[in-house]
């Protein structure tokens, strides 16, 4: 298990131009920690891209490879192969994608890369919607959420569709470990993170990671959020390993209002008649 | 060596003997048989190669292009709906300034559905930034390929090469092609290490974003280098000339052109074709040439232009169609000569035929000089000298086959 104390203290994320309170970069930055500096980022169009890499800038301090939204496993495929033939097995391959670049546009990509075995930890950091182009959904939007595709009028209700299950889908292939994890949990999240560094062949963690604009609330929120999310069962935090799915028991469970009522993205649903 | 190869064959050649390390690939006819033929060489052992089996053409190029960053050699073919489905990673790479190199095998795009020969799957991508090379013969084929390695990584080129070759005609045709050495081609061709890989110890970008002030230096260099590349080609078709004893002229290929009244322009195996019409023509006095254009980008302006600047009439046949207009080639060539500002440019009539694998026979191309020449002897009485007249010499419907743009 990850002790966060020991954490090194420097950062291999630095000088991003993310919002004030985003999970996405938190989560980033906490999984290179544990990564550690021999370690090659892929990554992809994103708000992950637009805040880190756009030149001069390189938020960085381990090589990334920007690919095409559909490609990032695609494009891992090739770096691992290629540092194989280089003889740098021993450097790790991290795809970070968002959860449009994963769940919708990425899936062919990351389904061809997984079905292949190819040695790789796969993040994504899951803010509900596609950020970078102005909150549209994904098909990683929960029901009811507003965004400006789904937006709320005379006939709108917002997300009308159940988030996709990707754990479920990852799993399908046999992924030999992958997990679901919260930014507000950083020591289970950064213990899947190890695992899935540790594992032979593709890992895929898939990190909830709230974004203020987005969800329609205020910066400092976001760990509490990325809390409430678990508490009220809202996202589970589960792994996949050796064929078996856990999932974590939420003692006590809170109620969803107190998750929904501090974002102004489900604000129609609690709103009095 | 001499070994009995079609097209496709010649080019798996070519990759193994380049030493391509990895090579990432998605089936598609005619290509297909280029990348089986390399599965065959890692799997008995005669290249030491990683072979991706991608689930998609665009995820090949996305692997191929995660490959090549890593300072590796590589290699990926393709064909018509397969590169269609590529376009966006190919913008990608070239902009990267990887220096891939991908063979096209060249095939009509649906629908209607086809597997046959035109060149509009890789004429569409004229403006994807990556040089396009047209052959004629398998042997070309094979050491086009070898080229091409050293084109794209000369560090003043940096950018991707397509080997284009007409589907079944070259890839499933074939001939003798004389194999280079090893040793020879381990001469020609250094492995490739690039100045930027991946490498931990030195932490870069590739593909970064570039706002408003920056975007358009990235953009001006890659065009730069693009137009360096034309002396480059050049350059490559020398040195190899010198090692390997064939040439191939480099940009273009001009037979016969000296003095000609009337020149054919075209691209691909159709020149194998042309040649036999222009030698059967010149044997009864009539002043043709064929000149074959071997680099379609960069388009090699001033070659073009001092080949063709003394002739009459310049046909040009396109493979391929910009609907509403007519043959790209045809339009560029028209513009290439328009800026030459000689006067008495020539008049240029495009011709497109051969779409979708239909037949371009020599009394085809008989027909199109045929009709350039009356056209060169109305200009001698001083009558209006236009081309015209419906183009099908073929017996078939008139017009289908081949057209007058
Ligand atoms: C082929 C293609 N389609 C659309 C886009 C536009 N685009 C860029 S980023 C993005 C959304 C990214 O969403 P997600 O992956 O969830 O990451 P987030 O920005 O939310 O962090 C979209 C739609 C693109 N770059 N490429
Ligand atoms: S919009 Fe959201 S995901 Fe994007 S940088 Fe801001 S907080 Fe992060
Ligand atoms: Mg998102």
């Amino acid at each position: 298990m990850v002790k966060l104390k020991e954490l090194p203290g420097n950062e291999l994320v630095q000088g991003s131009y993310a919002c004030a309170g985003c999970g996405g970069i938190l989560a980033v930055r906490m999984a290179l920690k544990v990564l550690g500096p021999e370690t090659v980022i892929v990554t992809t169009p994103s708000c992950l891209l637009g805040v880190t890499t756009f030149y001069p800038q390189l938020a960085f301090k381990v090589p990334c490879v920007n690919v095409t939204f559909p490609s990032t496993a695609a494009a891992i495929s090739g770096v691992v192969a290629g540092l194989r033939r280089r003889g740098k097995s021993g450097v790790k391959v991290v795809g970070l994608a968002g959860d449009g670049g994963t769940v919708d546009i990425g899936l062919q990509a990351l389904s061809g890369a997984i079905e292949r075995g190819d040695n790789f930890i796969f993040i994504c950091y899951d803010n509900e919607a596609y950020m970078n182009t102005g909150v549209q959904r994904s098909g990683s939007t929960p029901p009811g959420a507003r965004t400006t595709t789904t937006p709320v009028g005379r006939a709108g209700r917002g997300e009308d569709r159940p988030k996709k299950d990707m754990l479920a889908i990852v799993a399908a292939h046999n992924i030999p470990y992958a997990a679901t994890a919260s930014i507000g949990y950083p020591q289970d999240y950064l213990t899947k993170v190890q695992k899935a560094m540790e594992t032979e062949g593709p890992a895929y963690v898939q990190v909830l990671a709230p974004c203020p604009p987005g969800w329609g609330y205020s910066s400092h929120l976001t760990v509490k959020l990325a809390r409430l999310a678990v508490q009220t069962g809202q996202w589970p935090l589960a792994e996949y390993e050796g064929g078996r799915l856990t999932v974590k028991e939420v003692a006590n469970p809170r109620p969803l209002n107190e998750y929904l009522a501090l974002q102004a993205r489900f604000a129609h649903l609690l709103a009095s008649k | 060596m001499r070994a009995y190869l079609n097209g496709n064959e010649a080019v798996a050649t070519a990759v193994r003997l380049a030493r391509a390390e990895v090579v990432a690939a998605y089936p598609i006819t005619p290509q297909s048989t280029i990348v089986e033929k390399i599965a065959e060489y890692i799997a008995d052992g005669s290249m030491a190669a990683d072979y991706i089996r991608v689930e998609s053409e665009h995820a090949a190029l996305a692997a191929c292009y995660g490959a090549a960053v890593t300072g590796t050699r590589v290699f990926t073919a393709t064909s018509s709906q397969g590169l269609a489905y590529m376009f966006e990673m190919l913008h990608y790479v070239s902009g990267c300034r990887v220096p891939l190199v991908m063979a096209v095998t060249n095939r009509g795009l649906a629908a209607p559905w086809t597997i046959w020969a035109d060149h509009q799957d890789a004429i569409a991508c004229r403006d994807t930034g990556w040089i396009q090379l047209y052959v004629e013969t398998a042997q070309e084929a094979l050491d086009t390929c070898l080229q091409a390695y050293k084109i794209a990584a000369h560090p003043e080129v940096l950018t991707p090469v397509m080997v284009c070759l007409d589907g079944y005609v070259l890839s499933h045709t074939e001939e003798i092609v004389d194999v280079p050495d090893q040793e020879a081609v381990d001469v020609f061709l250094p492995p490739y290490r690039p100045e930027y890989a991946v490498d931990p110890a030195r932490p870069i970008v590739f593909g970064i974003g570039a706002g408003p002030e920056l975007y358009p230096a990235f953009k001006h260099y890659q065009h730069q280098a693009m137009l360096r590349a034309r002396e480059i080609i050049e350059d490559v078709d020398r040195e190899f000339a010198a090692l390997f004893g064939r040439s191939y002229g480099g940009l273009v290929d001009p037979y016969y052109c000296d003095g000609a009244e009337v020149v054919l322009v075209l691209m691909g195996a159709t020149a194998g074709t042309a040649r036999e019409v222009v030698d059967d023509l010149r044997r009864r006095g009539e002043q043709v040439g064929l000149l074959r254009l071997r680099s379609f980008r960069p388009f090699p302006v001033a070659a073009l232009r001092s080949v063709l600047a003394g002739t009459k009439v310049v046909a040009v046949l396109d493979r391929d169609c910009s609907f509403g207009y007519e043959g790209v080639l045809a339009t560029e060539i028209k513009a290439a000569l328009q800026g030459a500002n000689v006067p008495g440019t020539p008049e240029v009539a495009g011709f497109t035929g051969g779409l979708g694998g239909s037949d371009i026979r020599p009394e085809d191309l008989a027909g199109i000089f045929r009709r350039c020449l009356e056209a060169v002897r109305r200009r001698d009485r001083g009558e209006s000298p236009a081309v015209s007249g419906g183009c099908s010499e073929n017996g078939k419907a008139e017009g289908i086959n081949l057209w007058l743009s």
